[in-house]
């Protein structure tokens, strides 16, 4: 079991805890290996990848520069369909509005649609707080949920958990007995506790994939039907959505819906696409009376224009923890907060702090395959080197790297020296030879001993011998 | 009429002058047998990528304008390492934004700094004639040489050229090995995990050997191997490519 507390702080305490559990393993590499292969299937079969990759960035880029003026249109667009806007500086003025909004309607119970949104302002605490009974309608949440967990992926919650794990959770929680363990029979088995909870729902809350400011339109893609039923069916519709999901126009959302679903899991398409527009008008069979966009800043605004601000281009695809090597073996939760791997190393530290997320940026070998596979070309690993220069600047990091660093950088810049050390070094190294002509044992180098061998080192360096004349 | 040949300066890399001085030496003779000058100038020590990426910006500077003036004289300059390379061809770029004079000597030398096995095939349109090495080979991409300067087919086509060598398909050949310069020293526990994965793709490949073009993912995956036991041996390509590649391996 994962503690709520999580925090940021705690990842190198916590990814050592995920490296020691073998299920999670399981679960990681079936995850990622069947994540990967589907995208690089659908990618392949997509030659205009890169041209829509670079329509993608224009878009956001551009919706970002004026985003001002896109929020106001958005805003009176949607005002005139009837919905009501919100603004939220802070997760608890996000939060606050929404509990405000269901003790106004006497709610007691909220289905509610994933969004990392919500789980960013610490959504499901203040309901729990407010004494309002959260649904997950969201098969993984759902599971989350009855697990006591948090979500270790953006896009699939649960993926750290297998479904030999999810079979028994079921079990354990549901009410009604199944006949198998099939993939099937456990959705089945959600089915059957979810379906009277969507009808007898005071409040359905959603997030969203993104805003189209001309028409005022929200968009939700998914795959499970969940958000339908959770936003049509309750007399009231919450919309937490971060402001960064603008884009101009509904013509504008074809481009990003055809990179979310092949960046996300491999396929072309999502089963749902939904645009909302308003409360259910005069003369609708269905729909919410009451429909409330919440529009969160939460230190998105700050972003703007600075080192960071590309990090908002991001459309939440989670294709690059999909494909990070860190990822695939210590899964999300270490990372402490809502979104993990590479766009979590950037997000977390600048919608909390450096300094709490110090870790996040420097667990990433810069391998560059998540830069890669960004839909919207995110120079990630770039911004973990900014933030690590940040780190640098503001003697915030780890001081024993700055200790080497800045050592290695002195012989660096005095060649003599450099060369005299390594004279003395190399002999002193080989001493320690093992039996298999490696070194088992070295000084100093108990990190990188302790799970792999070192190569032995030469008698000499190439360059001494060289210039002493050797060619080999 | 003959042209004469050009002068290429070997960046040698901390870790082959150090940990595997036979990599620098397959690399110049690879140089040679291609038709260049080698020259090896004895002031080098690092490019700086260790300091840039753990944020020592100025640092890093003082070691770019210490590797410019050293190597700016020479035609090219060649690395054994796609990393090295990709730090000199593409990251010095960031070091000098405000300082036009540094930024044109700094793009000068970019254009003319080559990871070993593009210039042995983009630039001198080489290839190993009468090279002999019977195995099994598994080939991984490392990942600066593969995103930050395209090295994918080169040294696939240089091998294609080797009597008697077999490519095996490697799973995840573009997938990072888990060594990342400081990382591993930083987070060595996930290092651990991430190039015990990498061991087993390799295992499964039915290689007998394993090639990549960079010191340090080489012996991040050969100590991984040699610590499991595994009769896998580790080469960098230029000791393949040069028939320099004897015993053991890394």
């Amino acid at each position: 079991m994962n503690s709520h507390a999580a925090s940021p702080s705690a990842f190198k305490t916590e990814a050592a805890h995920a490296l020691k559990k073998p299920q999670l393993k399981i679960a990681l590499d079936r995850a990622t290996n069947l994540l990967q292969g589907r995208r690089t299937e659908v990618i392949t079969n997509y030659p205009e990848f890169e041209e829509a990759r670079k329509l993608a960035v224009q878009v956001k880029d551009h919706t970002l520069e004026n985003l001002d003026y896109y929020l106001e249109q958005f805003t009176a667009a949607a005002e005139a369909s009837g919905a009501i806007v919100h603004f939220a500086d802070t997760p608890d003025e996000a939060t606050g509005i929404v509990v405000d909004i269901c003790k106004t309607r006497e709610a007691k119970t909220a289905t509610r649609v994933k969004s990392m949104l919500g789980e960013e302002i610490g959504l499901p605490a203040a309901l729990a707080a407010a004494g309002i009974e959260r649904v997950e309608t969201d098969l993984a949440e759902h599971i989350i949920q009855l697990a006591g967990e948090r979500p270790s992926h953006i896009v699939i919650p649960a993926l750290h958990k297998t479904q030999e794990e999810v079979a028994d959770l079921f079990a354990d929680k549901h009410t009604k007995q199944r006949s198998s363990d099939t993939v099937e029979a456990l959705v089945e088995s959600a089915r059957h506790e979810l379906r009277p909870k969507y009808i007898s729902a005071d409040v359905g809350i959603s997030g969203a994939n993104f805003l189209a400011a001309d028409s005022g339109s929200i968009l939700t893609v998914t795959n499970e039907g969940n958000a339908e039923l959770t936003t049509a069916l309750p007399p009231c519709h919450i919309v937490t959505v971060g402001i960064e999901k603008l884009v101009p126009s509904l013509e504008h959302t074809a481009v990003f819906l055809r990179l979310l679903s092949r960046s996300a899991l491999g396929s072309e398409f999502t089963q749902y696409v939904t645009f909302f527009n308003g409360p259910k008008r005069s003369g609708d069979r269905d729909g919410p009376e009451e429909m409330h966009i919440v529009l969160v800043d939460n230190r998105r605004t700050t972003m703007l224009g600075g080192d960071m601000a590309k990090m908002l281009r991001c459309i939440r695809c989670g294709a690059c923890m999909n494909h990070c090597p860190v990822y695939s073996v210590i899964g999300g939760h270490p990372y402490g907060s809502t979104y993990p791997g590479p766009m979590g190393s950037i997000l977390t530290p600048a919608l909390n702090s450096l300094e709490q997320a110090g870790d996040l940026p420097n667990a990433c070998t810069l391998n560059g395959r998540c830069r890669e596979v960004c839909p919207v070309d995110i120079p990630l690993p770039d911004m973990m080197r900014a933030l690590r220069e940040q780190q640098w600047r503001e003697k915030t990091g780890s001081q024993r790297t700055r200790w080497i660093m800045t050592t290695w950088a002195y012989f660096a810049l005095h060649p003599w020296l450099y060369r005299l050390a390594v004279k003395l070094i190399l002999p002193s190294l080989r001493l320690f030879k093992s039996s298999n002509n490696r070194l088992k044992h070295a000084p100093l180098a108990r990190s990188w001993t302790k799970d792999r061998d070192l190569t032995l080192p030469g008698k000499k360096s190439f360059i001494d011998q060289w210039h002493s004349g050797k060619t080999n | 009429m003959t042209r004469s040949k050009p002068s290429v300066a070997l960046f040698v890399t901390c870790l082959a002058d150090t940990m595997r001085p036979n990599v620098a030496f397959a690399a110049a003779r690879l140089l040679e047998l291609a038709g260049c000058e080698v020259i090896v100038p004895k002031a080098q020590t690092c490019c700086g990528q260790p300091a840039f990426n753990s944020g020592a910006k100025s640092a890093s500077r003082a070691i770019a304008e210490q590797v410019i003036k050293t190597f700016e004289t020479y035609d090219y300059v060649v690395a054994p390492s796609g990393s090295c390379a990709g730090m000199i061809k593409v990251h010095y770029a960031d070091l000098f934004p405000e300082d036009p004079g540094w930024r044109l000597r700094q793009e000068d030398l970019a254009a003319r700094t080559f990871e070993l096995t593009k210039f042995l095939v983009d630039i001198m349109g080489w290839k190993p004639t009468s090279t002999v090495f019977p195995a099994k080979v598994a080939y991984h991409d490392s990942c600066s040489g593969l995103r930050e300067l395209g090295v994918k087919a080169q040294p696939r086509v240089l091998l294609s050229e080797i009597s008697g060598l077999e490519i095996q398909p490697l799973e995840g050949e573009e997938a990072c090995c888990g060594f990342g310069g400081t990382f591993c020293i930083k987070y060595p526990e996930i290092s651990a995990a991430i190039v015990a994965d990498k061991t087993k793709t390799i295992k499964a490949s039915g290689a007998d050997v394993l090639l990549a073009g960079d010191l340090g993912c080489l012996m991040n995956m050969a100590g991984k191997l040699s610590r499991e036991n595994s009769n896998i041996r580790c080469f960098h390509i230029a000791e393949v490519l040069a028939g320099m590649a004897d015993g053991d391996g890394i």
